[in-house]
């Protein structure tokens, strides 16, 4: 659906997007991933056809962003971070005049309308003046207007910013809700955001893409290890000597507690078998008692701290 | 066509939301009212006097033309009040939507530069149209309590139209190059009175240089429709000068796209 190739966009010499390529599959949510500046609002926005790419060409639904740029307005639907809202007018009437510039025919407007005023939640404030709206009701009603003619490809910049939790909540429900009909791109700070809401993320960074994958490969494949701590009853030395002969673990480290017959027991391993049922096993042939089992995750947080810090030279 | 009813629509709706229109429209009245009722009032005064001075004298009445001696310096105000007012109404049509984002949305929505430019041409058009189409109670007050030329009242209006149109597609103009409102109001009565004045030059400069400067005075081409003269080289003037306002703004329009500002 979406199809980016090699796309660079310079600011003179500066250049706030370097050689990106990736794709999005007809109804995948993808993430958008970076810090400030990484070149994320400047890639929305080629694919909205608002910026020109300096190089490389990406094309929405099959036609080029920049040679067929009407018709891929026509099947976009686009939230920028600062929602484009006239503040003077009526939500209804705000709602009204998108409609009629992204080419909803005059008899099915109003029910375009109050269709994306019921799935964002607005429809009780539909004749307030825009202007007199909190924050988070103007995010809502950006996000109105992105789906108003029920666009085949969704481009939302930070969609949940100046939400509050509920709304935040319900904001993602609703991103969710319509992967499958609407192919979305969203880009975001808020990394719990990307795991509970994308399929697929791309970490973008100093505007060149340093990592694509689904959230939890690039947390598997970037932990490089797996570390698990157990609770167990028993004889401690016992239970570490024969853990220890379990094939993948790297190491083992025991943290007795007040009780000598209970603690904790640490371990590390750098193998791609999965340890916990093999630990769990001997534990309980052995006759120990096994009372807690923890395996400590990497986060997306990680990833992406330990991805965007790199020193340029060692950025892939 | 659909898209530049909507654009439009939404432009003179929103004048009429916010206090831009009526004060605008308010204030053009007065000020014209206020200028039509002294010089209409220094006309009667000068009749009466040529009246008396007839009887006293026993001489042939002297030729007081009304249109002459009061309607044209009244569309001469007028054009005066419009080069300043009309800044006001131009001054927020793209620089708003820079300012507050608004321009991603028309950006990236199936509507052209074209649909979108002349869609905002016209709301300010159709707003400076009202204004003179209020401004008209004046002339129908003369015409109940006396007894003008109704041609050279009809050329000032198209002449006057015509000057208005200048100011707003330059306004425009002006508007596409900032985000902010206050300088592109300044830089367009700037601009305008300096096209005002390149006729005032002519007369400190040798005469074949002062014959083009005053071709390109915008109150030089006025002057004949007050007058009554309607010559289609001060309509393709205009329609030029207008024309040339539109077209820069098409051209800054697009390299802001290019520029990515």
């Amino acid at each position: 659906m979406i199809d980016v190739k090699g796309i660079s966009r310079y600011y003179g010499r500066f250049a706030a997007v370097d050689n990106i390529s990736f794709q999005v599959e007809k109804g995948e949510i993808l993430g958008f991933l970076g810090p400030n500046a990484a070149g994320k609002t400047t890639t929305m926005r080629i694919l909205t056809t608002y910026l020109p790419a300096t190089t490389g060409t990406a094309s929405v639904a099959g036609f080029d962003v920049h040679e067929q740029s009407m018709q891929v307005r026509k099947r976009i639907g686009y939230l920028p971070e600062t929602p484009p809202l006239y503040q003077e007018m009526r939500v209804k009437d705000y709602l009204s005049f998108v409609a009629k510039i992204k080419g909803v025919e005059a008899k099915q407007s109003k029910k375009a309308v109050d269709d994306a005023m019921g799935k964002t939640d607005i429809t009780h404030v539909s004749n307030r003046v825009i202007k007199h709206l909190s924050k988070g009701y103007k995010q809502r009603v950006g996000l109105a207007q992105a789906l108003v003619h029920n666009p085949e490809v969704l481009i939302l910049d930070e969609p949940t910013v100046g939400l509050d939790p509920k709304q935040i909540i319900e904001v993602r429900e609703l991103i969710k809700s319509l992967a499958g009909d609407h192919t979305i791109i969203l880009s975001t700070h808020i990394l719990p955001e990307v795991s509970m809401t994308c399929e697929r993320v791309v970490i973008i960074n100093k505007g060149k893409v340093v990592a694509e994958d689904t959230p939890e490969n690039l947390t598997k494949n970037l932990a490089g290890s797996q570390q698990l701590t157990i609770q167990v009853g028993g004889p401690l030395m016992d239970i570490e000597s024969k853990l220890s002969s379990i094939e993948g673990i790297d190491t083992i480290r025991t943290e007795q507690g007040t009780n000598p017959e209970q603690g904790s027991i640490i371990i590390e391993s750098s193998s791609s078998v999965e340890i916990r049922p093999l630990v769990a096993k001997t534990i309980v042939e052995n006759g120990w008692s096994l009372y807690e089992q923890k395996s400590q995750d990497i986060s997306l947080e990680d990833v992406f701290l330990q991805l965007t810090t790199k020193e340029e030279g060692t950025v892939e | 066509m659909r898209n530049y009813i909507a654009i439009m629509n939404r432009e003179l709706k929103s004048y009429f939301a916010s206090p831009i229109a009526y004060v605008v429209i308010g204030l053009f009245l007065l000020l014209s009212g206020l200028f039509f009722y002294l010089i209409i009032s220094n006309f009667v005064q000068m009749c009466m006097q040529a009246d008396m001075q007839t009887q006293y004298y026993q001489m042939a009445p002297p030729k007081l033309n009304v249109n002459m001696m009061a309607i044209r310096p009244v569309f001469h105000n007028m054009s005066l009040f419009a080069l300043f007012f009309l800044p006001l109404v131009t001054m927020r049509l793209f620089s708003d939507e820079k300012r507050t984002g608004t321009i991603e949305l028309l950006s990236t929505s199936p509507v052209t530069n074209f649909q979108s430019i002349f869609g905002k041409f016209s709301a300010a058009a159709l707003l400076f149209i009202i204004m003179l189409a209020a401004s008209f109670i004046y002339m129908l007050l003369l015409m109940i309590f006396g007894n003008p030329e109704m041609g050279p009242i009809f050329s000032g209006y198209l002449g006057m139209l015509l000057l208005g149109l200048s100011y707003v597609s330059f306004g425009l103009f002006f508007s596409t190059i900032t985000d902010n409102q206050i300088i592109a109001a300044v830089s367009t009565v700037t601009f305008i009175l300096f096209f005002w004045a390149i006729g005032w030059v002519s007369s400190f400069v040798n005469p074949e240089v002062g014959k083009i400067l005053s071709n390109f005075s915008l109150i030089e081409h006025f002057d004949d429709f007050a007058k009554g003269v309607i010559d289609t080289k001060h309509i393709i003037f205009y329609i030029s000068f207008i024309f040339m306002g539109l077209f820069l703004s098409f051209i800054s329009i697009e390299s802001a796209r290019w520029r990515g500002r």
